[in-house]
């Protein structure tokens, strides 16, 4: 029962630091992506996308350390994610983020 | 004693009152009476059997700065003469001001002048003295710039501000080094222990800077510049400052301190070349100006190095010679002055070229200058003063003690000789005043007015300075045992007893070379028009003046220059500068102190997920630099901040790895809000070399954070304290966040100020896009 147990703990903790080398890998793709371009847009695409492998991240140390704290972490990095990817967007459509009243 | 100082300073407040009723009565006839009074109060210390008188009251004792006034021969000389000489120059001005000019002003600040003379030798504490030397220069530099409408007065106010300051703040740092090393700040105590002060390594230094302070007041050569120009003054300030009692106040401390430096050899050397040059340098030069005041100007220059001269000297008779020689000079000068003062009053113009044959319409005047004239080039007749304190002169550059080697040597040899070039000049620009003004032909076409002899009031003051000239002329013995004496004791330090004679016999060295004088003088004078064009050849363009106005103007240039060259308006060169004086300090600071320290133990393993991200960041970090497009460096330098966050995460700091996502979200955000009116980001057109300053400052920058950043974690020099917040964070804070319990616990006045920061910058936000105070303006 025993030997089960630590053997799971094993396979997890492997499980983990295969994920996480694979999410570097991705990392650095998208690094290449934001960097290289070749429009804004991409770059914004690539920032969305790396911000949800941060998340992936978060998660992954959270097992990896192991602890609870960092589950905020993940649920603010969705949020602010969310809200950064949007005004990137909004300002590659209008040239402006906060529309004014204009009477 | 200090009633008598501080009076003229207190009742200059009242003059402005006095002065309202100016057309009832002149401001000057009220005036008239201070220094009058005070006059009589010092007369009474008048006598044979004169005793130093001490006074003190206290000012700041713990500083050991207290109005500690001393009265001995030398200062009572003095007091007596600006007292004497002030009554006299109020008087006379009672008649030479109009009523139109503003007479308030010109009695406050020579009543202020007054007293801060009397402060000046009456002063023991050396801090005193420079608080009154200090007053004596400003309140001179209003004086001379009494009428500031005029261009030449406001320069020779600057200049003689400028050069008298300067060397006020130099006898500063004398004093201040002198009182260091004395451990006093009285000079009487300084005398009784000068063998301490003349055995220290500095006194060569605090003599240097006293000098210089003597120099520049007492107008030395080449110091003597603003003298000429500080004739734009009124005359009868002329008169008084300029020739009998501000620029005796060098004198004056040369005298009081030559008891301490005295047996100094370089002193001796120093002073007497000072002296004998000026009064060879001012004598030539007097002989070539056109205006009266500026040939008495230069004339003062002259004396007043002829009286440096036997100070430096230093033996008994030239002590005494000196001494009597402050008075005669303060006498016939200050007559000489309102002579000028008055001819230029009735006649319209001062211009030598303009004036002569003034003698059948100022009959009076003309003899008042004859008088002066005559005694101030030292003509043998016994009812001139200047005449004995000139052969005193002679006498003492012969008596100099032989036998010294190397520049004294050579001084002692040589004195005699330059002393008689000297006179013989004094002859000739004394004789030149004199008939220049009241001789010749008269040029009545060339005045402004029509002459006539001046108004009996006018004639009061230099009479009565005449006056003197000829009893003490007649009778020296009257004013030499009774104080003359006092004085020349209390420069040399032992009683001087000296016989004054009119006659030394044919054979008496002096008596020739006063004779050589008149001969060669009364030459020159008849054939001055055929050797003026010498002052053509020298000193032509060498003229200390340009030379000042060349430093001045080279300082303003200069300035400008530097101040231009790095305050080019330019963000860029100021970055540069600061990050490289940084730079330079910190590296040169660390390696004098062998600071860097490089310790690779007691280092934490790296997973490669660490430096996946460091990686990530570096490259973002390298990547912003290349980045064309302005939305592109801010998305890449997004990725440098989530970066970070990553590594908080990785270091396990969730509340950080929290804040910096916000932030991070929130910068972005905020530079597209911007991004609408910045323009597009521009490759920079540097030339080559700034783009390689650029990038040596930000490398070796980096570099040195680096390297400090590895020498802080390299040296630990104590235990950290993040146990205690470990361990205390539930007991003491109630809270198992200890991040959160330091922030609002433990340190929390931090947090406070970080909101108000916060706040604060919210609020200029707010008044920065709110309230434009330029409605017109784009």
């Amino acid at each position: 029962m025993n030997n089960f147990l630590s053997l799971t703990h094993i396979i997890v903790e492997i499980a983990t630091v295969i994920c996480l080398a694979a999410i570097s890998v991705s990392f650095i793709l998208l690094l290449f992506r934001i960097v290289s371009g070749p429009t804004n847009a991409d770059r914004a695409v690539a920032l969305d996308s790396m911000g949800m492998n941060m998340m992936g991240i978060a998660a992954l140390m959270a097992i990896l350390i192991p602890t609870t704290k960092l589950n905020d972490v993940i649920l603010l990095i969705g949020i602010l994610l969310f809200i950064g990817t949007l005004a990137v967007a909004k300002y590659l459509e209008k040239g402006v983020i906060i529309d004014r009243n204009l009477d | 004693m200090i009633f008598t100082v501080l009076i003229p300073l207190l009742l200059a407040c009242f003059v402005p009152f006095i002065s309202k009723f100016k057309h009832k009565i002149h401001t000057g006839t009220v005036i008239f009476f201070i220094p009058l009074a005070i006059f009589f109060y010092f007369i009474q210390f008048i006598g044979s059997g004169f005793e130093p008188i001490r006074h003190t009251y206290s000012w700041i004792p713990s500083l050991g700065i207290n109005f500690d006034f001393y009265l001995d021969g030398l200062s009572l000389l003095f007091v007596l003469l600006i007292s004497g000489i002030g009554a006299l120059v109020v008087l006379y001005s009672v008649y030479y001001l109009d009523r139109s000019e503003p007479l308030g002003h010109f009695y406050v600040y020579l009543l202020m002048f007054m007293s801060a003379m009397l402060g000046v030798v009456l002063s023991d504490n050396v801090f005193v003295l420079y608080t009154f030397w200090e007053l004596t220069s400003i309140s001179s530099f209003l004086l001379i710039g009494y009428w500031h409408f005029k261009e030449k007065s406001r320069y020779g106010a600057l200049k003689s501000m400028i050069i008298t300051i300067f060397g006020g703040l130099s006898m500063f740092g004398g004093f201040a080094l002198l009182s260091v090393i004395s451990g006093t700040t009285s000079i009487q105590t300084m005398i009784a222990n000068a063998d301490v002060i003349l055995d220290n390594p500095y006194m060569p230094l605090a003599l240097g800077f006293i000098l210089l302070g003597a120099f520049t007041k007492s107008a030395q050569f080449p110091f003597h510049i603003w003298l000429p120009d500080a004739m734009e003054a009124p005359t009868p300030v002329s008169a008084y400052l300029h020739s009998a009692t501000m620029v005796k106040a060098g004198l004056y401390l040369v005298a009081r301190f030559s008891m301490i430096f005295g047996s100094y050899e370089w002193f001796f050397i120093i002073v007497s070349i000072a002296g004998i040059v000026t009064l060879c340098w001012a004598s030539y030069m007097a002989v070539h100006q056109t205006d009266l005041k500026a040939i008495l100007a230069f004339s003062t220059i002259s004396q007043l190095g002829m009286i440096m001269a036997m100070l430096g000297f230093g033996t008994k008779a030239a002590v005494f010679a000196a001494v009597f020689h402050i008075l005669n000079h303060a006498t016939f000068k200050g007559s000489l002055f309102m002579v000028a003062g008055t001819v230029d009053h009735e006649t319209g113009t001062r211009d030598i070229r303009k004036l002569g044959g003034l003698l059948t319409f100022m009959p009076i005047t003309a003899t008042l200058a004859l008088f002066g004239t005559f005694s101030m080039a030292g003509i043998p007749l016994p009812f001139l003063n200047g005449f004995y304190s000139k052969e005193l002169f002679f006498e003492s550059t012969l008596d100099l003690e032989g036998g010294a080697s190397g520049i004294a040597g050579f001084l002692i040899d040589v004195i005699p000789y330059l002393a008689v070039f000297g006179s013989i000049f004094t002859f000739v620009y004394a004789l030149y005043f004199l008939f220049g003004t009241f001789g010749g032909k008269t040029q009545l076409d060339k005045l402004v007015k029509k002459p006539h002899e001046a108004p009996i009031g006018m004639l009061v003051s230099p009479g009565i300075l005449v006056l003197g000239v000829i009893l003490i002329g007649l009778f020296p013995s009257a004013v030499n045992g009774t104080f003359i004496a006092h004085a020349a004791e209390a420069v040399y330090g032992e009683p001087i007893t000296k016989d004054v004679h009119f006659w030394h016999g044919w054979d008496s060295p002096a008596f020739q070379m006063s004779l050589v004088v008149v001969g060669l003088g009364a030459l020159l004078v008849t054939t001055r028009r055929k050797w003026n064009g010498i002052y053509q050849v020298f000193p032509g363009k060498l003229s200390v003046n340009k030379v000042y106005d060349t430093i001045m103007g080279k300082l303003n240039a200069y300035s400008r220059t530097i101040t231009t060259f790095y305050m080019s308006g330019s963000l860029r060169n100021y970055m540069a500068i600061i990050l490289s004086t940084i730079l330079v300090v910190t590296v040169g600071f660390m390696l004098a102190t062998d600071g860097f320290t490089i310790d690779f133990g007691n280092l934490a393993p790296i997973t490669f997920i660490e430096l996946t991200v460091v990686l990530i960041i570096i490259a973002s970090a390298i990547g912003t630099i290349f980045a064309k497009k302005n939305l592109a460096v801010i998305l890449i330098v997004g990725v440098a901040g989530y970066g970070v966050s990553l590594l908080f995460l990785i270091y396990r700091a969730p509340d950080l790895a929290l804040t910096q996502l916000v932030v991070e979200t929130v910068s972005v955000a905020l530079f597209l809000l911007c991004f609408y009116h910045l323009p597009d980001l521009k490759r920079l057109h540097a030339p080559l070399s700034t783009r390689t300053t650029n990038l040596i400052i930000s490398v070796g920058f980096g570099a040195l954070m680096t390297l400090v950043g590895i020498s802080a974690h390299s040296s630990s020099w104590f235990e950290t304290i993040s146990d205690y917040f470990i361990e205390t964070s539930k007991p003491i804070g109630g809270g198992s966040n200890i991040v959160n319990v330091i922030l609002v616990d433990m340190r929390g006045l931090d947090t406070l100020f970080e909101i108000t920061v916060l706040g604060i910058a919210a609020l200029a936000i707010y008044t920065l896009i709110k309230f434009k105070t330029d409605k017109g303006g784009k």
